[in-house]
């Protein structure tokens, strides 16, 4: 924005939310933290060098420094950036792949996010340092918390893209800092031994899916106590012994996220509360506001265009503006005179987003399905209903929003049948390309 | 053992009676405080009472033992429930902030209820209990100790005749008292393999790998049911009960049977056959159902929970020691390494101890072995205790005494450990 800030500080003295207090100097605020009745933890750690000696972390401690305004936005862009990255890798690639993993560390790379084991790196050539990357690691998330913690959407999306973070980081990681890992941050999961391992061999490859006698030995079992796995203790998917839960390798991941999901999904809740305090601040506001909406981009849910568009121009539009899924669904409507419910939903929403009234709506629908095989008064008593819904004038009255193309990639599928979806998602690859040469993209367009 | 003729009219006698001179009050409040580990943790305790005319009151609790034994006596319930231990004093609950009045901790409880069976029982149905069918309580019994012991890592199980039809099981380890809500529904799900109400033919499905858990619940089946399914039961008998059997069987697996039943008409021959059937088509079958004889046998004796008690921390469940009003017979706990002699009919009834009373001591022993520290001991109770020790209730309390005994000595040696632990520097 070009406004040169004076320094702020930002000094937080315990595991919690921030508080705003006043100001004390000449251009400063002070953001301390607020103290929960109770809950005080004692800070561990408190040199540097623990602090930032794993280049993963579960965000337990917010960062006890000062920062100045360019580094807490630089931080939170960049992270912000590669939380993007994760979702739409996570979209485009299977999890784990090696595309996904090498896309992963290249991006890790170029915002400069921790992935190396080792501390010291010798050759800083004036790149950054591992340690610098895993302090802003640590900072980049905790600003994001600010932006991220004030609706239910908002932590819904964050809490997803941190998990798949530490999934993947968590993954990269070798066995034994694995260990380490768990046993530093008070996980009680130790390793099964090896004799240990052979003694409940038939037992253990009884209990768990896809198990052989070879690859018991090449796993690791993690000894958890039961509580902390009870959603394979419920199912029987694991061996239980003496209140332990033996579990595969690949299923510690699971527990490990769902213990990282809940500790963020609180630290949000604790967030949201002391957050007025923070957005006062009027540095701060349009920053974490601008971070916020990054994620979705445009806010469709405000009808800005109500009445904007008229039934005739919507044939034409089809063809030169809309995107592909829609120009898709609006061809099969015009050919079929009929769609199902998932298509009815994605293009009915999309044309309300576009400017279309209700009224025009109802017109639309009717004229199309009137052609087919409904008659009209089966459309006032079936089909109608569905669109004033669309709109929020039925049922619990929500006025639905046009979906994003993540919720259309993402869910429900379609089948046999279906017109609904993401073409460059659910359709063959083959059938894809022909649609676009006869839709006269470029081939350098199709390639891509 | 001639057992007094129980009499439901008699019981506004014999409570009080009860109450004064036999109900073990002394061993009660100690299971209930747990050593004094934690801070007010029987006078948070919720009780509820259900008194004469079926009037019932709950949140009811007690600042001390004394409190409680008078407070018994003057009510008179005719039943007794145990609730959960709350974050305030029950009885006050009114008084405190909406909100913050909480069930914190419970026993895991487990009630195994002889009804949830009907439907493969052929000696008996809904209330009434026999001998045969007490089977069924003794697998569930073995099958659910086994589990809870050696699975979970529990060690202070208090398993107790219900008075009726189905015995209950207390898991009073420390740990097992702090479970959250999915906790116990996670273990109680785990200990379910028979599912489904009166739609689903097929209750129970095996598939492979076979979970080391049913391995062990079926050897303990497999002991118990050719004498209790096939000859008790007699399962495979009337045409009836045989349709049954075989209706959790593939068409042509039960054409085949129906046909060698045609001629084979001993019941134990016919299961035979059943077996070596399966076996047989289990080398060629793809998909599932090469367990069916396995699964058979699940069905007719694997342990019904009621999943629902097990999960809530406040749910409150029938105190041992209390008299189950149709039957009078008291809820006695039971000694597991006596189990397989247990008769439920030789349980004492209130009266037959009430009578017990009565008569003239045989032996003036002055023996007084509940030298009990925690508690003092004032001449009313010594007399209360050689009460219950010259009626048939003696040797019930004594479990219960064992029982609190390895609690106790469980407590200590955490103490002594934790003790340790603290003296290195």
């Amino acid at each position: 924005s070009g406004v040169i800030y004076p320094r702020f500080v930002w000094n937080v003295s315990s595991l919690a939310g921030f508080r705003l207090l006043e100001e004390t100097g000449s251009d400063c605020f002070k953001i301390i933290a607020m103290q929960f009745p109770g809950r005080r933890k004692k800070l561990i750690g408190s040199s540097q060098n623990d602090l930032y000696d794993h280049c993963l972390q579960f965000y337990g401690q917010p960062p006890l420094e000062n920062i100045s305004l360019t580094e807490f936005e630089t931080f939170a862009v960049e992270r912000l950036k590669l939380l993007k990255t994760v979702e739409n890798l996570g979209v485009s690639y299977v999890k784990n792949s090696d595309p996904y993993t090498k896309k992963m560390e290249a991006e890790f790379s170029s915002l400069n996010f921790p992935l190396k084991t080792e501390l010291d790196d010798r050759k800083i050539q004036g790149g950054t340092s591992e340690y610098d990357k895993r302090r802003k690691d640590h900072i980049s998330h905790f600003i994001l918390r600010l932006a991220y913690c004030q609706t239910e959407d908002l932590r819904r999306w964050f809490i997803q893209q941190e998990m798949d973070l530490f999934r993947f980081r968590f993954g990269y990681l070798p066995p034994r800092h694995k260990t380490d890992f768990l046993h530093k941050n008070n996980l009680k999961y130790e390793t099964v031994s090896a004799e240990e391992k052979k003694s409940l061999k038939d037992k253990l490859i009884a209990s768990s899916y896809g198990l052989s006698g070879i690859t018991l030995e090449e796993y690791d079992f993690y000894k958890v106590p039961f509580q902390d796995a009870l959603d394979l203790v419920r199912t029987r998917k694991v061996y239980l012994l003496a209140g332990n839960a033996y579990i595969p390798h690949h299923e510690i991941i699971t527990i490990v996220l769902n213990d990282f999901r809940t500790r963020l999904s609180k630290a949000l809740a604790v967030t949201a509360r002391s957050l007025p305090a923070v957005q006062s601040d009027e540095r701060l506001q349009p920053l974490l506001s601008h971070l916020s909406h990054a994620y979705v981009g445009q806010d469709y849910s405000i009808q800005k265009n109500i009445g904007k568009i008229s039934l005739e121009q919507i044939d034409p539009l089809s063809g030169k503006s809309f995107p592909l899924c829609m120009r898709h669904l609006h061809k099969a409507l015009r050919e079929n005179h009929h769609l199902r419910h998932g298509g009815r939903m994605q293009y009915g929403l999309f044309l309300k987003g576009i400017g279309l009234t209700l009224e025009q709506a109802l017109q639309f629908w009717r004229s199309e399905f009137v052609k087919g095989k409904v008659d009209a008064d089966k459309f006032d008593k079936a089909y109608a209903y569905s669109v004033r819904h669309m709109f929020g004038k039925e049922g619990k009255r929500t006025d639905y929003t046009p979906y994003s193309c993540m919720k259309v990639i993402l869910s429900n599928p379609p089948s046999q049948g279906d017109y609904h979806g993401c073409p460059f998602r659910h359709s063959d690859p083959e059938l894809l390309k022909q649609k676009l040469q006869n839709y006269k993209v470029s081939p350098s367009g199709i390639n891509q | 053992m001639p057992t007094s003729d129980y009499d439901p009219a008699c019981l506004p006698d014999l409570l009080p009676l009860y109450y004064r001179r036999l109900f073990p009050f002394s061993q009660y409040y100690r299971w209930l405080s747990y050593g004094g580990v934690s801070k007010n943790y029987f006078q948070n305790r919720e009780f509820s009472f259900t008194l004469k005319d079926d009037i019932y009151v709950r949140y009811q609790s007690f600042t001390t033992q004394n409190e409680l034994e008078k407070e018994m006596q003057k009510m008179v319930p005719y039943k007794i429930d145990i609730g959960a231990v709350y974050s305030h004093r029950p009885s006050q609950h009114n008084a405190v902030k909406s909100g913050t009045f909480q069930a914190l901790e419970k026993e895991l409880v487990f009630d195994i209820d002889m009804t949830d069976y009907d439907d493969v029982r052929r000696c008996c149905s809904a209330a009434d209990i026999c001998s045969k069918c007490w089977t069924l309580m003794t697998i569930a019994i073995r099958i659910l100790d086994r589990a809870l012991r050696e699975d979970f890592g529990f060690h202070h199980l208090l398993w107790v005749y219900s008075g009726r039809r189905g015995v209950h099981c207390w898991v009073c380890d420390e740990a097992a008292r702090k479970l959250s809500v999915a906790a116990r529904s996670a273990v109680a799900e785990y200990l379910s393999l028979v599912k489904g109400g009166e739609e689903t033919v097929r209750k129970v499905v095996l598939s492979d790998p076979i979970h080391p858990f049913i391995n062990h619940s079926l050897s303990v089946v497999e002991r118990y049911f050719r004498q209790y399914a096939i000859v008790d039961q007699d399962i495979l008998g009337s045409k009836e009960s045989v349709d049954k059997v075989l209706a959790v069987l593939t068409v042509h697996i039960k054409k085949e049977l129906m046909v060698n039943y045609q001629d084979e008409k001993n019941p134990m021959k016919r299961w035979d056959r059943l077996c070596a059937l399966v076996e047989h088509k289990k080398s060629g079958s793809k998909k599932g159902g090469q367990y069916f004889d396995k699964e058979i046998m699940l069905q007719y004796c694997y342990p019904r929970l009621d999943v629902n008690v097990s999960k809530g921390v406040n749910h409150l469940l029938k105190s041992p020691f209390s008299v189950h009003p149709k039957t009078g017979r008291i809820s006695v706990p039971i000694d597991l390494k006596e189990l397989n002699t247990f008769d439920p009919f030789e349980v004492p009834t209130i009266s037959l101890i009430c009578e017990e009373l009565e008569r003239p001591r045989a032996d003036e022993a002055e023996e007084d072995d509940m030298k009990d520290k925690e508690n003092e001991q004032e001449a009313g109770e010594r007399r209360r205790i050689r009460d219950f020790k010259r009626t048939s209730l003696a040797k019930y309390v004594k479990v219960f005494d064992r029982f609190l005994e390895a609690m106790a000595r469980s407590r200590k040696g955490e103490m002594l450990k934790n003790s340790d632990l603290q003296k290195d520097f």
